[in-house]
Formats: structure tokens, sequence, C-alpha cells
């Protein structure tokens, strides 16, 4: 790992460079690559947690890939012009990358730490006091946890109080969905309204995002806290509208509740 | 009414021999050039300002404006900003003028549209999830850019509410979305003919309706639902059936007429779910008809999708192999020799299907290749040897030209009607004048009762009067003469091709130039120009022999009295029609949406019909059919793929497969047909009046006699036994 082997290496690799016989390319390439995750400002704590966000990277020389190709280009003379340039640049910067151990606990601390075993006596009293505390384990399909109102598990067709179905067969739940796990057939009904003669969820293709019950402009489809239902085989979990309007009586009030606790945010 | 307005704003304009309104194609006129959004753009004088904006590649939103519609003006969507204008001015109703600066993207304009489209929306139902132009709707599409997420506009009313009406069986209404831009009324008026559809009050209390309640009797009325800008008018049979981003489209070519309207096939799964017309200039512009647009659902109803053996009484299923062999069975046993082999083409028989159906009984050594019209057995009436004797020589984009236009023995209305929304075009802005011998028939365009029978085309094309139509037609510039397909169907076609023929050759100066040519024949089958342009027709000795084996090929219209009882039958088709029923063996075949063929439509223009779906069951592409059963007969046809049928077609006629191009015969062929028209051996034609051919539009072949939709419009529009229902009842439950 770079990060923590380089500035071990560093020392020796700026003194090497100009008396132990290493290829050149490889010092270029250490250099150039690392010299981004060295470039500490003095006075800062080389132990802390360094930002791993971007950061600006001054531009090095284009390397090739291939690490003959880059000794070979290494060979000619732009390639030693280029190593010069590299070298003299690193002597010059050096003194503000190194890490300023002063800061940092001392090496008798450390020294100590290390033959007392104190981290794995601390370590080990967590465990001690696990041993006289109830067990975080749930009995799982006697207990469970906690679940968010936007959990978001299996899915069901919703109903209007009076029994109709919410339902109103735009597809936009069809259109979003990106398993397109939905299939909906329509055709206007017998009192004119616009109604789904079909609405298929194969639940093997769903990937639970959601994206469905967000599309709804009626909630009519929406998923439950219900991950239980697990089946045998495949062909039960092509859920057809029936299923889908059955989950929906069953969890009705649970779905209420969810919707409402979470309309604040919708 | 109309007419004279239109007539009077033209003459103010340009004068009557430029009677022409913006929304016309007029010749080009002087070029002006102005400047749009900083680009120059260079348009012929009198374009609205919309059109040159679209020139220089500036979207322009629209509701009212429609290229092919008269302007009206009033949506107010199309505000643009023009240098030293005081206010945004509507670009459809303002002219572009030379050297004006045109902004259309300015904060100005789109505090404008904004407005605008804030009170389109103030009295517009929220009802996107449940309306059937979701997902194609300018204003949904629109109102993403231009609208607000909320409205300043609380009334304790609420939104404007409207009575839906009940136009028919095709047009859904649903008038609470209607922006009132008045498109439909436009077409409808101006382009269907039907002058019933207008509207009622001012401002917002403005009303699209019928006046009284009525239904909209047009064969054309399907197109105000694309016109329809938002979900006012809404397709009937397709309503709630599809959404328009789950649709394969395929650009196709309609065969129930013979004009070849160009098509988009909407289709999902192995379903056709709906028909739109696909602009082309050429032929049907922007329209197609009523028939073309809703017969799809017949595609799904009596569809043969497996062979089919009669065993006494009844048919029974069976194999290709079986079927094939049956017919092997069957010929061989008919001893049918030479021209007692005969083969019949119906209306909807593709090109390559005739191609390979003709050159198998070639093989076979027959000559008896017969069609399913009226006298199709015996040899056509005029020659077809030479093309322009059976197309429609004026071509359709050229009808607009004619100033006097003679129809003999056709309803244009019902044969071609996107023909005939260009006839009402001229009627409407040019003033050309019509004349009819043959059955008088509900037209979109006023003319002149010359008579119905063939003595009355004679009497009128021999004697020059000098009043009325005659006079007329005597000084007319571009005369165009259209004789109707049913003519060489009677008796008298031969009589009456002669005495056309003789009229057109005497006045030739007038009817053959370069430039125009006013002699044309309305096929109103699919097939029929192809089959006489690889000449399926009957030689004279061939016509008064007994078949013994008999091979229908789509062909439904056929004469039962001209099949004998013994004669063994098979029928080649995709619905159990009446043809069927004549048949020994059925063979499945593809119909015009599920196969890529060849379609020749009057014009004599070649076409390719694309495949959208897949053919139902069994169900095989018609030539191939053919191939496969040649193969079994034991005289196989020399070609295996398409590109080897085609290039059959070729050595036969290169105008087969030059697709979409108009070949046009030079002045000479030209008359050389008509000489060969006017040496007609024919008696003088008697006075038995010209039958229409179609008494009932919406029922004319297997395709639309087996659609639901088909009938509904044949109830409504044909019996006019429509009864209205209470469409607000149903509104009311579309909301529950």
């Amino acid at each position: 790992m770079p990060r923590g082997v380089l500035p071990l290496l560093r020392p020796i690799l700026s003194s090497s460079s100009s008396h132990l016989p290493i290829t050149p390319s490889v010092v270029r390439s250490f250099s150039s690559t690392s010299r981004s995750f060295l470039a500490t400002p003095a006075g800062r704590n080389p132990f802390e947690p360094r930002n791993t966000g971007p950061k600006k990277i001054s531009p090095g020389p284009i390397k090739t890939p291939n690490p003959r190709e880059s000794a070979l280009a290494d060979s000619t003379t732009s390639g030693s012009q280029h190593q010069g340039h590299e070298l003299s640049q690193t002597s010059s910067t050096a003194a503000d990358q190194w890490p300023d151990y002063s800061k940092g606990p001392s090496a008798l601390d450390k020294a100590s730490q290390l033959f007392f075993f104190t981290e794995i006596v601390r370590g080990m009293w967590i465990v001690l006091e696990q041993f006289f505390r109830p067990p975080y384990t749930i009995m799982y399909p006697f207990e469970k946890g906690p679940l968010s109102p936007r959990f978001r598990g299996e899915h069901a067709l919703r109903r209007y109080p009076n029994g109709e179905e919410r339902c109103i067969a735009c597809k936009l739940c069809e259109a979003i969905c990106p398993a397109q796990a939905i299939t909906i057939e329509s055709e206007a009904r017998e009192d004119g309204s616009r109604r789904t003669t079909r609405y298929d969820l194969d639940m093997t293709k769903c990937i639970y995002c959601g994206f469905c019950q967000e599309a709804c402009p009626v909630d009519a489809i929406v998923e439950t806290q219900n991950a239980e239902y697990s089946t045998e085989t495949r062909e039960e979990l092509l859920y057809n509208k029936e299923r889908l309007l059955a989950n929906g009586d069953k969890a009705e009030a649970e779905i209420a509740a969810n919707l409402q606790a979470d309309h604040f945010y919708r | 009414m109309l007419r004279r307005i239109a007539q009077k704003n033209i003459a103010r304009v340009a004068g009557p021999s430029r009677a022409r309104l913006l929304s016309t194609t007029a010749p080009r006129s002087a070029d002006i050039t102005l400047t749009i959004d900083g680009k120059e753009v260079t348009v012929p004088q009198g374009t609205a300002l919309i059109q040159a904006c679209e020139q220089a590649g500036a979207a322009v939103p629209r509701f009212c404006y429609h290229d092919r519609l008269a302007i009206a003006g009033n949506c107010r969507m199309c505000l643009v900003e023009v240098e030293r204008s005081p206010k945004p001015v509507a670009s459809c109703a303002m002219p572009a003028m030379p050297g004006s600066k045109v902004f259309t993207n300015t904060p100005l304009v789109h505090k404008a549209r904004e407005g605008v489209m804030e009170f389109l929306l103030a009295n517009h139902p929220l009802d996107c999830p449940i309306c059937d132009q979701g997902g194609e709707c300018d204003l949904q599409d629109q109102s993403m850019r231009y609208g607000s997420d909320r409205t300043r506009f609380h009334e304790i009313t609420g939104k404007r509410a409207i009575e839906n009406k009940d136009l028919g069986p095709i047009v859904k209404t649903s008038m609470n979305r209607c922006i009132q831009c008045t498109r439909c009324v436009r077409f409808a008026n101006d382009v269907a003919g039907v002058e019933d559809l207008g509207t009622t009050g001012r401002g917002n209390d403005l009303q699209i309706g019928m006046y009284i309640e009525k239904t909209m009797d047009s064969e054309m009325s399907g197109n105000i639902i694309d016109l329809c800008p938002v979900g006012a008018l809404t397709s009937k049979p397709y309503a709630f059936q599809a959404r328009p981003w789950e649709l394969k489209k395929t650009e196709s070519v309609d065969v129930l007429d013979a004009v070849g309207s160009n098509i988009r096939v909407d289709s999902r799964g192995v379903q056709v779910m709906r028909i739109q017309p696909k602009i082309n200039d050429e032929i049907n512009e922007e329209w197609i008809s009523d028939k073309t647009r809703y017969a799809y659902d017949g595609l799904k109803y009596q569809r043969l999708t497996t062979p089919l053996v009669r065993e006494g009484n009844r048919f029974v299923p069976a194999s290709w192999e079986t079927a094939m062999e049956t017919i092997r069975h069957g010929y061989l046993n008919s001893g049918a020799r030479g021209d007692e082999i005969k083969a019949v083409a119906g209306s909807l028989a593709d090109t390559e299907a005739l191609v390979a159906l003709k050159d198998l009984v070639n093989r076979l050594g027959s000559e008896n290749l017969a069609l399913d019209s009226k006298l199709g057995d015996s040899a056509p009436a005029q020659s077809v040897d030479i093309r322009s004797n059976y197309l429609f020589n004026t071509s359709i984009e050229n009808v607009e030209d004619a100033d006097a236009i003679l129809l003999i023995g056709t309803n244009p209305r019902h044969e071609a009607p996107t023909i005939n929304s260009r006839f009402r075009k001229q009627y409407l802005h040019r003033g050309t004048e019509f004349a009819v011998i043959g059955e008088k028939f509900d037209s979109t365009f006023e003319f002149e009762h010359l008579g119905t029978s063939g003595k009355d085309v004679e009497a009128f094309l021999s004697k020059s009067g000098d009043k009325g139509f005659a006079k007329i037609w005597k000084e007319a510039k571009k005369p165009l003469l259209i004789v109707g397909s049913a003519v060489t169907e009677t008796q008298d076609g031969a009589a009456i091709l002669k005495a056309v023929g003789k009229h057109v050759l005497d006045n030739s100066e007038k009817f053959i130039t370069p430039e125009w040519n006013g002699f044309s024949v309305l096929q109103r089958a699919a097939s029929r120009a192809a089959a006489y342009d690889i000449g399926f027709t009957p030689s004279s000795s061939a016509t008064s022999t007994k078949p013994k084996f008999v091979y229908l090929l789509n062909a439904d219209d056929v004469d039962p009295s001209s099949i004998p009882e013994d004669a063994f039958v098979v029928y080649q088709g995709h619905h159990g029609d009446h043809g069927a029923q004549f048949a020994d063996v059925c063979l499945p075949a593809a119909a015009y949406t599920e196969k890529a063929a060849t379609w020749i439509n009057t014009e004599g223009r070649s076409q390719m019909g694309r495949t959208a779906v897949p053919p139902p069951g069994a169900s095989r592409e018609d030539w191939k059919i053919i191939r496969a059963l040649s193969e079994v007969i034991g005289n196989p046809l020399p070609y295996d793929d398409t590109l080897q049928i085609r290039q059959r077609m070729f050595d036969i006629s290169p105008t087969l497969i030059k697709y979409d191009q108009l070949e046009k015969p030079s002045t000479e062929i030209f008359k050389t047909g008509l000489q060969l028209l006017s040496s007609l051996k024919s008696s003088t034609s008697s006075s038995n009046p010209l039958k229409k051919p179609i008494t009932d539009f919406y029922r004319t072949d297997p395709i639309s006699r087996a659609s639901v939709t088909m009938a509904d419009c044949s109830k409504a529009f044909t019996k006019k036994q429509y009864q209205p229902s209470d469409v607000d009842e149903n509104a009311q439950a579309s909301y529950a």
C-alpha cells in the first residue's frame, strides 16, 4: 500500500536516487505517483486521517502504462530531460514534506503501549463487558426489528375506502420501472373509467427501487413493509392484479399509517 | 357560404387566378429575407412568420396553428418578439416581412408564453394520468417548459366544466380538456367537408360542438383526433388501450383503398394497437380515412391461423405438409390442364404474391388469370398494355392544379377519401368546378350532375354546349377527367372508355401537355394497378374455359357462379371471409401489417409496406406459400428469397421496385394508349345507370368486414342508426 509504505521508503528513495543503482524509471514513477500523497504542509499531524476527497494534483509528466515503454522513453534524450527536472523538484520540496513527529506520541509512549499489550487488554475488556449484557440478537421470526415507514418490501395495490381500486392504468409505474418488472394492460371499463385489465408484477425482476410508488399519481402501487414472502417456486413470485390487491387489502391500515408518517417529506 | 367568404378574401388578396390562402401550398412567389434570432432566412413572400421561424430552426410552440389548416390565431402561444413592434406578435397570423428582425427566445417572449400557458392551464383539468393524450400531448409538453407548478387562480366555482359531446363511434370527447384552438372545426369545415362542427359562445365560454346533437358523419373524422393538441378529442376504439411510449412504430402503406396512404403502424407485441397517418405530401398529405385508421381491429378477428382442409362439410385444421399434399392431390385429380387452371386475385393481394402466382400458373400452362371484380374473368375493357390507360396519370399531388374536373362513375369520397380531400381544398380555395356522370353521391363539393349512364357520357363529350359545366369544360385550361374503376366493370365500360379516349385525343392540346395530364383512372383496390402492371389478366381464349382448379389469392369478392361446383378450390388469404367458403383447402397468409410487400397505388407509385407484427399462428407471407406450393406441385419457381423475387419483379417491370418514385409516361406513349382506347371495338353504350361500386364505405374488404369498429361505423354513418349514449354519465365514472 503506497500510503503506508511510501513515507517509510521515502528517505531511502530520495537518498538512493543519487547514489544507489536503482533505474531512473522506477524512481520517477514512484515520485510522480506519491507526491500528492506526501504533500503534507509543515505542522500538520501526519497520522491524522487524510482527506480522501478530490484534491489538486499537479500535472506530472505523461506516463506510459507499459514499463518497458517508459524505460525505452527514458533512454531517449527527452526522457532524461524529464528525469532531471523531476529530481531537482523532489529535492527542493523534500523538507516540507516530511511528517513532523514532534507533535505526536513519543517513541517511549509507543514502545510502552506495544510492550504492555494495552490495545489487546482494552479489547478484551469490551468482550468481558458484553458477557454481562443482554444479547443484541433478536429471535427473528418471533421478534422483529424496527422498520422505517419508507421501507420497501412486497408490493401492494390499494383501494379507495369505498372499495374502488385506485389504479387508473396511467402506466407511469410501468414506464419508470428500471427492471421492467411491471406489465399493464388497460381498457375502458363498462362504466367508461380507465382501469387495468391486467397488472402483472414480476417480483423476481423487481429491484425494490421504489420508483413505482414514487411515480404513482394516486398512491395505488405501494411497497409495503412486508419482506417475508419467500416462496418455493419462482412462479409464485409472478404477481397478478388479484394478488397485489389482496396484499393491499391485507396491509391497508399499515400502508395508510406509513404514508401518513411520511407525508411531510413527500 | 364558407366558400364564398374564402373566395372573396382571395379575390381581395390575389385575384381569382391566384386563389390561395396562407394554408395552401402556393406556387413560389418572390422570396424575402428576414432575420430570426440573428439568423438570416429566405422564405417565399406570404409565408407565415411561424414557418419562417421553423425554417430558421427556432421552434415556436403553437396550439391553434397547423400547416394544413386555415389560420385562426386564437391560442396566442406562438408569440414572438419583432423589432420595433410594441407588443409580442402572434407569429402564425403575421406574414413574414422583408428585413424584419425576429426574436423567439427573449425574456419578453418567455414571459408572454408563460402567461398564455397559465391561462390555458387555469381551466384545464389535471387528469393527465387518465388522459389518452398523455405522452403525446402538446399542452403537456409545452407546460414542461412554460408552465408553472402552481396556479394563481382560485375560483369558488372551480374549473370550467363543459358537457361532453357524442360524435359517433370514432371520436371520444372530453370537452373539459378543450383549449379552444378550433383546429377540429377548421378541419371539419375545410378538409372533411362536414360543415356542422362549430363554436358557440365567446371568450371563456367558447364551446366546440355540433349545435344540435348529432354524429360527425365524415369518413375523415379520425383526423381530428390527431389534430387535437390536447386530450379533448381522443380515439374511442383505442381508448385507454396503450401509451405512446409502449408502441413500436413501423412506417408502412395502407392497402384498404388504392391511394396507398402512408401510415405508421403502432404495435405492441404481436398486436397492432393503432394506425396513424404518416406525412407524405405527394399522396395523403397528413390525412387518412377512418377505414384506414380503424379497420386494424379486424386483423384480430376471423383470422386463418392454420391451414384448413375441407372434410365433408367442415374445415379441419391441418399441417402445412398435409394441406400442400392435399392441394397436389386435388390438382392432379382434377385433371386441370392449360387454361383449366384458374387463378383469381383479390384486392388485398400484394405484388410479390401476384408475380409468384402468375409465374406458377403460367408454368403450369395456363393464361387464366382473373381478378375478383365484376367482369374480372374477361380481358379488361381498356387495354392494359399501356400503363396510362389504367392509372391515375395526373398524379394525386397535381390534382390541385385542375380547374375543371369531370368524374365518371366514381365516388371519390368513398373510393379515395384522401384524394377527395384535395378536391374539397380545390373547391374551397381555387373555385374548381366539378361535374359528375354516374350515380349521385353525398359529396364534399358542389357538382353539376350531367347524367347517370354511359349514354350521358357520350352525349356530354361529343357535343359542345355553351352553358353550365359544358362551357367551363370547354374553357378549362387544365381539365381533369377521372374515370372510376367501376366503369370498366360494366358492360358499357368499353364504350365509355372509347368516348373518353376520343375526347381526350381530340382535345390533346389541353389534356396532354408535358406538365399536365388530364386523363386519369381512379382505382379502388390496392392490388389492381399491380395486377395490371404485371399482366394479371386472362387471355381471351381463357375467358371461356371452364376451370377445374381454382386458386383464390385473397379473392373475397369473387362471383360464386364463376367457380364450378366440381372444381378444386384453394383459398389463400388472411381472413375466413367470402372466398374461403368455396375452398377445399385454405392456406393462412399474412395481412398487410404482417409482411414486407410491394404495393402499387392508383398513380402507379410503388411503395413498400413493412412488417409491423409477426403473422399469427402458422400463417406465412403470401409469395412464400406460392413458392412452397410450386415445389410440392413439382414445378418450383426460380426464386428463394425476397431479393430474388424482387429481381424477378424488376425483370417484369422496373417500375415495380422503384419505390416511392412516380414514373410518368411520355406524351407519345400516353397518346398511343388513348388511341388504343378510342379504337376499342364496342357498340354505343346503353342507358343503364353507372352504379357506385362502394355502397358501404366501412365494409369493403375482409379486414374491415371483420372489424368491430367498422361495423359500428357502418351502423352509425351508413345506416344512420347511431344511439347517442349519455356520455356524461360515463365521464363521471371515469373521475370516480
